[in-house]
């Protein structure tokens, strides 16, 4: 027969309600619904999820690392975006 | 050294993690897929020895103990396999590679498990051997391999306390439970010093691996470590490490332990190994007798795909 | 027969089948036919075993002789072992495991499903409990039932062929004796005459959806509940009961 492999798959698991999905690993399954079950099987044996997201991973586009500087060394000296940037009187107290 | 190594390699001197899609010389990559699949293999082929004894686990506690911990490795393989891949290489392909021999995994899953105290010593031993190796490579410089190692090193420790907990058991049981137990002790100890791999003047890879820090140890270091930790350990059992050469030594502070038989360590890890053939023949007919299944399920979801595109 | 014997008879059915079919299924544990596979099988042999632990367990109690979950699962031998003949059949390759598998926990499921309303407070709180583990059984081997039996050819013929043997062990889910008389009467036990149907329907179902061919031989092959059991019991005991046998004075 075809011997194809099954696709791979990017498991994102939220831990518990409140927090964002974080990436944990990767898996094979033939279609979603068993990459869900697989990733449940592989990735929450000690309840370590209440949800999880699952992506083919060809269908995950990344930033190049060689485009580093000019995707992210901007954004260091926008200091104007941070509060510690602006000066208010002590006497207002916390804002 | 071209630019891009000499870059690579100061990201590497400041121990900034190296990730996926980062550039990295060739001979890293290599040397990751080399060592990651082979510590997934390692965790696939570990299966077998202690699947030996599921179906006669001597009480229902044991017997789900030993099947969570198993299963347990067949989840640390993936972890590490999922590693693999991140580099651009096929899981399935390390794992023909395995099959045919090209590929090589712990030696110590080469030897048998004869009596129960052998899930005893195997979780004790080789799985405290394994411990010590993957707490240093918690730092590995390469990101996925060193974030599956913190995972495993999590869920690892409850395997090291099962087997000792078994030992323990068997050690204040009847006479034949505790000359079950040395006599695991007597079979797996040597074998165990030899997970550490070569000596560190035999060892080819070691200062470029260290110098990468895909290891933060060399061999010899960590075996040290092993002894120092384990012989205690043995002595709380109140049973004989078998090497009459081992003795503390006052002044540095470290056991000092007998010659390896280096010659039974190679030829064991190039297939003469009690073991060896049984263990290729078991995890290759695994994937020979599941094709089918990964096909159908291929077959399956592909006719799912095209109902969904006419409907 | 008194309501214990009868109720120590009924947990011993329950247990027994989770125990032998959980064990079966454990055998795959590093032979599975692909990694994540083997993971989720081992999982539903982790359930399974888990739930016989706390009926034997139960069991014991209910007996009053003393005796703990390992002293049944170990020390009693064949005739005296009550699961369903299903569960003791070999796993053969991975389409005749799912088979048995998919057989097993429809009906497991919809039995839970009724187990719920007993006036046993212990089988109410377990098959709640065990029910959340069940239905996840169930979604598995369905879906694998749907994947072979509409995968290739091969895997067709891998699952029809093992439906057909197996089929002469489903009657037995059905089959009332006089334990399921006398705890029926007394609300305790669940009327298997009512979940027949229902396992009809849904198996058809599947089989349907699954381009199979639902098997026409009708004949049930009973035994297992009266401790009368295929030849292969025998040698799953003989296996998992060898060490406390061999070591009677050992504790493990």
């Amino acid at each position: 027969m075809a011997n194809e492999n099954w696709p791979l798959w990017e498991v994102f698991i939220r831990s518990r309600q409140g927090l964002n999905h974080k990436h944990v690993g990767s898996l094979r399954a033939a279609d979603q619904e068993m990459a869900i079950e697989n990733a449940r099987d592989v990735y929450t044996r000690r309840s370590e999820g209440v949800s999880i997201w699952v992506v083919l991973s060809a269908n995950v586009h990344a930033s190049n690392p060689s485009d580093k500087g000019p995707m992210f060394d901007p954004a260091e000296d926008k200091v104007y975006r941070h509060p510690t940037f602006y000066d208010i009187p002590d006497e207002i107290g916390h804002m | 050294m071209t630019k891009a190594e000499e870059e690579f390699q100061a990201k590497i001197d400041r121990d900034i993690k190296i990730e996926p899609k980062d550039w990295m010389p060739d001979a890293y990559r290599k040397t990751l897929v080399r060592q990651i699949s082979q510590h997934a293999h390692s965790e696939i082929v570990g299966m077998l020895p202690e699947g030996n004894w599921i179906t006669r686990a001597p009480s229902l506690r044991r017997k789900v103990a030993l099947l969570a911990k198993v299963q347990d490795e067949a989840g640390h393989g993936l972890y590490l396999y999922s590693a693999v891949e991140t580099l651009g290489t096929d899981r399935e392909q390390t794992i023909d590679d395995m099959h045919s021999g090209k590929a090589k995994y712990s030696s110590i899953f080469n030897y048998p498990t004869l009596s129960w105290a052998d899930m005893g010593a195997v979780g004790w031993l080789v799985d405290g051997a394994a411990i010590v190796n993957q707490v240093a490579l918690q730092r590995t410089s390469y990101g996925p391999y060193s974030r599956a190692m913190v995972k495993i090193c999590k869920e690892e420790s409850f395997h090291q306390r099962q087997g000792y907990e078994l030992l323990i058991h068997m050690c204040n049981g009847t006479k034949e439970q505790k000359e079950m137990a040395q006599d695991a002790l007597n079979r797996f100890w040597w074998p165990s010093l030899m997970m550490f791999g070569p000596s560190d003047t035999d060892s080819p890879n070691t200062a470029q691996s260290m110098a990468w820090r895909v290891k933060r140890y060399t061999n010899d270091d960590l075996r040290q470590q092993f002894v120092d930790i384990t012989v205690p350990q043995a002595e709380f059992l109140g049973l004989t490490i078998p090497d009459p050469d081992l003795k503390m030594n006052e002044e540095t502070g470290h056991y000092e332990f007998g010659e390896i038989n280096w010659e039974e360590f190679f030829n064991v890890v190039n297939g003469n190994g009690p073991c060896n053939r049984e263990r290729i023949a078991a995890r290759s007919n695994a994937k020979k007798n599941g094709s089918w299944v990964i096909d159908a399920a291929n077959a399956y979801a592909e006719k799912q795909r095209m109902k969904k595109k006419v409907a | 027969m008194t309501e214990q014997d009868a109720l120590f008879d009924y947990c011993l059915r329950i247990g027994d089948s989770s125990l032998i079919i959980g064990h079966r299924l454990s055998e795959w544990c590093g032979h599975g036919p692909i990694l994540e596979e083997d993971i989720a099988i081992i999982n539903v042999s982790l359930d399974l075993v888990g739930q016989a632990r706390s009926v034997l367990d139960y069991a014991g109690k209910i007996e009053g002789k003393g005796r703990s979950e390992d002293d049944l699962a170990y020390l009693r031998d064949v005739a005296f072992y009550r699961n369903h003949l299903i569960c003791e059949q070999p796993n053969g390759d991975y389409g005749r495991t799912i088979v048995r598998q998919f057989l097993f926990d429809s009906f497991h499921y919809l039995f839970l499903n009724e187990l719920v309303n007993s006036k046993d407070d212990f089988f109410s709180g377990y098959a709640e409990k065990s029910l959340k583990e069940v239905i996840y059984h169930m979604q598995h081997s369905t879906k694998w039932m749907l994947r072979m039996g509409d995968g290739t050819e091969e895997s067709h013929r891998r699952v029809q062929e093992p439906l057909n043997d197996l089929w002469r062990f489903t009657g037995e889910f059905f089959a009332v004796n006089e334990v399921d008389k006398i705890l029926i009467s007394n609300g305790i036990a669940v009327d298997l005459n009512k979940i027949k149907p229902k396992w009809k329907q849904y198996v058809r179902e599947i089989i349907e959806d699954a381009t199979l061919t639902l098997p026409t031989n009708d004949w049930e092959q009973l035994g297992g509940k009266e401790g009368r059991h295929t030849e292969h019991l025998g040698f799953i005991l003989a296996e998992m009961q060898f060490l406390p046998r061999a070591y009677p004075d050992a504790t493990w």
